[in-house]
């Protein structure tokens, strides 16, 4: 199983759980990659037939494996950034009690719970489960721009060039940590990157 | 009294000052020799004649000076002043609050002329006089959050309260020690306080909101905050961290006194009439090391609180490597004699430096 125990952290850091099968006319379950194994590990036939599986395959093969549990509809998207208006356009449509199930990358799973929220589903109506890369979604305090899939401490942002050390303060409006200027008071002199959790 | 409004910069060639009226009433923020986090929360009703705490919303020297440099930060990045959209209601609570409360507290600098939903507002030391429909917004220049904060002091945050808890919905922020609202906006308390080290672990927090969720209309509350700013820079944000940061080693045993400043944040908690929103004022006061030892009291004092800052705080607070400095600049006024306990001066009855 590609999961992976998140150290304890500050109270902004998002906790991900585990996916159940609940109770429900309508399920919509978003995926990357990895967290596919997490939609197949809680799929019944039963719950299939009412479920919408959205899928972003980020180059990963694991789309056959979910079209064949036979969801009542399915979506296979190569990138999030592909899917996100398809994404939106299900949670318009959406009814009460509609039960979200995210899985895979942080950088997904918060997007997708932004989206989520931003259409008024309740809180208590969606679960995550963290599967795959533990790579980053992070913000640059300085310029804003987003860089995504980071996996190093400290990285380069991909928009100002600036060298930013990987916070554990986390936005959920912007789905995504905060990146600083980790040689603001010593200019140059940048760290050996490493591993997030190294 | 009729205040004299300093012309001074917080940038570039910093020729922020205080005078010794300003020394004088700062709100020196250690009650005792030693600091430690408290939720030191007390009442926001008046203080003694003079001081900081005496009016709702202080207005000192530094005003005329601290607005202009609020719009350069605005015109640099607009996202330092924002309002999610069920925040609008608020901004009018705090515009009122502000126009009647520095109207009634300044009449010689502020009046607020009202006729039913027919304001005029008259701010004299910033030169406006603007007419205007209470409650419309298309009849002012901004949002009203940000109509009014740009003529008062202070960042401005305002919390919606639901779910047992408080959101950083909206806010003016463009003097703050070292956090980001546009990263923040929308967390709730526990959220945007998370990298605070040592007091989830005290409990502050939780106390802490407990006593702001009960605060009543007409009862505000205030509490003090400190950090270390180098050189007099209002705009320690986490935005320009990569152009200001590099100032923290440019201290010398030399310049220590002029460049080192002690910040202050004096911190108040209101409660909004219309939206039940708290909107929570953080003022900062800046004043150099220098002048903080004309007071004998505070000379003994500060060299005691620094010296034995647990190192959490030091580098929580962003001063860790410059501590040894300090203490060396420090330690030369500290005696070792008694100090009283409270925040006042007292230059009259604490005893003058004895070496």
């Amino acid at each position: 199983m590609s999961t992976f125990d998140f150290p304890p952290s500050i109270k902004s850091r998002p906790v991900w759980g585990r996916l159940e099968a609940r109770a429900g006319k309508h399920h919509l379950m978003i995926a990357d990659a990895e967290g596919a194994e997490a939609i197949i590990a809680i799929a019944t036939p039963d719950l299939m037939a009412r479920t919408h599986i959205i899928f972003i395959a980020k180059g990963t093969s694991h789309g056959d494996a979910l079209r064949a549990l036979n969801p009542a509809q399915f979506y296979e998207g190569p990138t999030y950034a592909a899917s996100v208006q398809r994404i939106r356009r299900v949670f318009q449509d959406a009814h009460m009690g509609l039960q979200v199930y995210l899985a895979g990358t942080e950088g997904v799973m918060g997007q997708a719970m932004r989206e989520a929220i931003e259409a008024g589903i309740p809180h208590t109506a969606i679960q995550t489960e963290h599967r795959g890369s533990v790579a980053r979604r992070m913000q640059c305090v300085h310029c804003k721009g987003i860089t995504e899939d980071v996996e190093t401490d400290p990285f380069v942002c991909a928009h100002c060039g600036l060298n930013l050390f990987v916070r554990d303060h986390y936005s959920r409006r912007l789905a995504a940590y905060q990146g600083v200027r980790v040689d603001a008071e010593d200019h140059g002199n940048v760290p050996e990157p490493r591993g997030i959790y190294e | 009294m009729t205040i004299q409004f300093n012309d001074e910069t917080f940038r570039d060639d910093y020729s922020f000052y205080n005078s010794e009226w300003a020394i004088n009433r700062f709100p020196f923020p250690f009650d005792k020799d030693s600091y430690m986090y408290a939720v030191n929360m007390e009442q926001h009703r008046g203080g003694p004649d003079g001081s900081v705490y005496e009016k709702r919303f202080d207005v000192d020297e530094h005003y005329v000076s601290e607005m202009r440099d609020r719009a350069m930060v605005l015109a640099d990045d607009p996202l330092r002043c924002q309002s999610l959209p069920h925040m609008t209601l608020a901004g009018w609570d705090l515009l009122e609050l502000i126009m009647v409360s520095k109207s009634e507290d300044y009449p010689d600098l502020f009046e607020l002329h009202r006729d039913g939903d027919q304001w005029r507002w008259i701010n004299k030391p910033l030169g406006i006089d603007d007419s205007f429909t209470f409650l419309d917004e298309t009849t002012l220049p901004y949002g009203p959050m940000e109509y009014i904060t740009r003529q008062a002091q202070g960042d401005y945050c305002i919390l919606d309260q639901r779910d047992d808890n408080l959101w950083m919905d909206a806010g003016m922020v463009t003097t703050q020690a070292d956090w980001s609202l546009d990263f923040d906006i929308g967390m709730n308390f526990f959220e945007w306080h998370a990298p605070v080290p040592l007091a989830h672990e005290k409990g502050i927090f939780v106390r802490a909101l407990k006593f702001l969720l009960n605060i009543q209309q007409g009862a505000p509350a205030r509490r003090l905050n400190w950090t270390m700013t180098v050189n007099p820079l209002l705009d320690t944000s986490p935005e320009n961290y990569h152009k200001w940061g590099i100032q923290k080693t440019t201290l010398t045993p030399e310049n220590i006194g002029a460049k080192q400043h002690l910040r202050v944040e004096l911190q108040t908690f209101f409660r909004l009439p219309r939206s039940n929103a708290l909107v929570f004022p953080i003022r900062c006061y800046l004043c150099s090391f220098q002048d903080l030892m004309t007071v004998p009291k505070w000379g003994r004092r500060l060299h005691r609180v620094i010296r034995d800052l647990p190192d959490e705080l030091a580098t929580y607070k962003g001063f860790i490597d410059n501590r040894p400095m300090m203490l060396d600049y420090l330690s030369a006024f500290d005696d070792g004699l008694p100090t009283s306990l409270g925040v006042w001066p007292e230059v009259d009855t604490e005893p003058p430096l004895q070496k």
